[in-house]
């Protein structure tokens, strides 16, 4: 027993001083070798790096798919163009599973683990209300693609942007007096029981009231539900317009059991998009939608009088005319969120120019160019429209679509002007320390 | 709505759930009822069978019909199949000891999940009903699909109490869950006759995925939901009372359309999660279990 360990021992000693300094040199060789050079040198050729916390996983699983696209294209056109400072972009991709614990956690995992230079790419409102603390502490830049007001409200910190979709108060405010205009007056709201789903509730409230409207009922649906006829007979028989807007795998089911309710003799329909994202129109059941009317971010389909960088922007992101995945026609895309993706981007890069952006401590210069920005044209970086961007409040403002299926395709027939949406700041990250 | 087919709704909506969840809960009960083994996994095997059911589907072109009806075949074959492996390779090898078996089932419901999610990916994937056909009742319209459901679950519940009480496969089953150690002195192959079990309570749940896919779509975590609920159904019930399985799953699916449609879904969850609480209480053997012998 005694001579077994002994001979375990004396295998396991392998490390002599010979063979120990022998390493010594050679790692001493390695750093003073021609390769090694470069870390000590300026950061000229070292990538810029961006954390992009992804939905790959989870209830926001097809807009993660669609936003991981759109990203890695943006990045393409980014680094093919030159880079940002002439330092290529490279994006590092962790999951958050569409949940907020695990989206603190990855914030964390990008500033120590991957040191990235910000964070960037959060869609769902819960995840990026349970990311920013975070961070906010870690003092890293966070820029959000997520609609959602809380940025907006003052209720994040001074690292938190979003400076490339509008968000829900905007949305809502210049829905309404197209719907009181075109659709009714007596509305019903259905929407999503979270924080995305109450801006919904809080935004548009107001401001049908101010057209002369009001909200006869409130319909609130966990965003878990996998069943939803039990919850329409709680919509009221004089409803002139049901304004829906779901998220999660089960919206088609939702769209689906909505027209095995009411078929086309219900009331006038008004749905966000977010309803039917990543999902085919032409899916068979959602016939009833004919005629209907949705918001959009961007276009899903291709319109006839879309301008050439639009046409650019469909094909760099690989979307057919019906927005469907060019490989796979069954794959609808997310069109009405992920060019927030697109723009984001384009905006980092415009902002690291500007306060020509060197490493991690130039983060506050960074933000500060962001806050520096205002209007924004439309163009090949800002393929959705020209945007405003208000620094106080860390938000942009834009145009919204509003389209109309027809043939089983949406039309847009309607587009709002940045004014319809703009409303009165409520907070000043700008006055906040970084 | 008025009051009356507002409960009209209710009811069809309760009976639809009922419809499957006395499917997913009869084999949990099966299982528990011959074997002594609560299959933590059972969800997994739900899940697995729409999954399928959905690849089954997308190879048929043509009436939607075809697919439905190949995959309605194939895909509880094919998840039977896999549960007789996982049997035969974990749990025999365990000696179905209870406390052992539901670790084991818990690492065979994070296995079957994650591969589901590596292959089949994070989306929800619809497969397109045999057929569309929307009923206008005077006050609103409901699909004719979902009743076919109720209908269709009715026929797999009567043909496995024909299987169970007609047959000699059922008379053997019945003979190992009675008394396992006599069943082997009599010459019956009980572990085959487990493993057999196990098969036919996993492709229970998957003939019910495959009958839900069409109104929900396959997505690799909706196997949580109805293990819970049958889990619910099958305490309520008595655990391997067949009988009261299949009654207590009417009473939670009927409850839950009602309560949930009325008041909130929320409050149907908690009144059920109160009557188990009550259940263990009071009767734990379950309303229709025997007493432990």
């Amino acid at each position: 027993m005694s001579e077994n360990r002994k001979s375990l021992i004396n295998l396991n000693s392998g490390l002599t001083r010979r063979s120990a300094l022998k390493g010594l040199g050679a790692a001493a060789g390695l750093v003073a070798a021609p390769g090694f050079v470069r870390y000590g040198q300026a950061q000229s050729s070292e990538p810029i790096k961006i954390g992009f916390q992804c939905h790959r996983t989870g209830i926001g699983a097809a807009y993660g798919r669609w936003y991981e696209r759109v990203t890695t294209a943006a990045a393409k056109r980014i680094n093919d163009a030159g880079g940002i400072n002439g330092r290529p972009l490279e994006i590092i991709i962790e999951d958050d599973g569409t949940d907020p614990k695990r989206g603190a956690e990855v914030v964390e995992k990008f500033a120590n683990q991957h040191k990235v230079d910000l964070v960037y790419g959060t869609l769902f409102s819960h995840v990026v209300v349970g990311s920013a603390p975070a961070a906010g502490e870690l003092k890293i830049p966070y820029y959000v693609v997520s609609e959602g007001y809380h940025v907006a409200s003052g209720k994040m910190n001074r690292y938190c942007v979003q400076p490339g979709i509008t968000d829900v108060k905007a949305q809502a405010r210049s829905m309404a007096p197209w719907i009181a205009g075109n659709l009714g007056k007596k509305v019903t709201l259905v929407y999503p029981d979270y924080a995305f789903g109450h801006d919904h509730r809080d935004f548009f409230t107001p401001a049908i009231e101010a057209q002369g409207g009001q909200v006869v009922a409130k319909v609130p649906i966990p965003p878990t539900e996998t069943s939803f006829t039990r919850y329409f007979p709680q919509i009221p028989r004089d409803t002139d317009v049901i304004y829906h807007v779901m998220v999660g795998p089960a919206v088609l089911t939702f769209v689906k059991e909505m027209g095995e309710f009411f078929g086309s003799g219900g009331p006038q329909l008004f749905g966000f998009i977010d309803s039917l994202e990543a999902v085919d129109i032409a899916s068979p059941g959602l016939e009833f939608l004919e005629g209907s009317h949705f918001w959009e971010g961007m276009p899903r389909y291709a319109q006839s009088d879309q301008p050439d960088y639009v046409t650019a922007y469909r094909e760099a992101v690989g979307i057919d005319e019906n927005g469907a995945s060019v490989n796979d026609a069954k794959d609808v895309s997310t069109a009405a969120h992920m060019f927030g993706c697109w723009e984001t981007l384009n905006i980092i890069k415009a902002s690291m120019e500007a306060c020509d952006y060197k490493g991690p401590d130039d983060r506050a210069a960074m933000i500060e160019a962001t806050e520096a920005m205002t209007e924004m044209e439309a163009g090949p970086d800002h393929p959705q429209g020209k945007k405003l961007f208000n620094g106080k409040i860390h938000q942009v403002f834009g145009e919204q679509s509003i389209s109309q299926v027809k043939d089983g395709k949406l039309e847009v027939v309607h587009r709002t002007s940045i004014e319809d949406g703009a409303y009165e700041p409520e907070a000043d990250y700008t006055a906040m320390s970084f | 709505m008025a009051f009356g087919p507002y409960f009209l709704l209710a009811t069809l909506e309760g009976l639809v759930t009922a419809a499957v969840l006395s499917l997913i809960a009869l084999g949990l009960s099966l299982v528990f009822g011959v074997m002594r083994v609560v299959n933590v996994a059972h969800g997994e095997f739900y899940m697995l069978g729409a999954v399928l059911a959905w690849w089954v589907a997308s190879l048929f072109g043509g009436h939607p019909a075809i697919g439905f009806m190949v995959a309605l075949v194939l895909s509880p074959l094919v998840v039977a199949a896999i549960a007789f492996v996982a049997e035969r390779l974990v749990l025999s090898r365990l000696k179905y000891e209870p406390e052992a078996t539901i670790v084991a089932t818990i690492g065979l419901l994070y296995i079957i999940q994650q591969l589901a999610l590596t292959f089949y990916g994070p989306e929800a994937r619809p497969v397109e009903a045999p057929f569309h056909y929307r009923m206008q009742l005077p006050w609103f319209g409901y699909s004719a699909y979902k009743l076919a459901v109720i209908g269709f679950s009715i026929i797999m519940m009567l043909a496995t109490w024909f299987v169970l009480t007609r047959t000699k496969i059922g008379l053997v089953m019945r003979a190992t869950q009675f008394d396992r150690e006599t069943a082997q002195a009599f010459g019956i192959p009980v572990g085959r006759v487990y493993a057999g079990v196990f098969a036919l309570g996993a492709g229970l749940a998957a003939v019910a995925a495959v009958l839900i896919v069409p109104i929900q779509q396959a997505h690799y975590l909706m196997g949580h939901d109805p293990l819970l609920l049958s889990f619910i159904v099958v305490i309520i019930g008595g655990l391997g009372s067949l009988r009261g399985t299949v009654l207590a799953a009417v009473l939670i699916g009927l409850s839950d359309g009602i309560i949930s449609m009325f008041f909130s879904p929320t409050l149907a969850k908690m009144l059920a999660t109160l009557a188990v609480a009550m259940i263990l209480v009071f009767r734990p053997q379950g309303l229709f279990g025997a007493a432990a012998r």
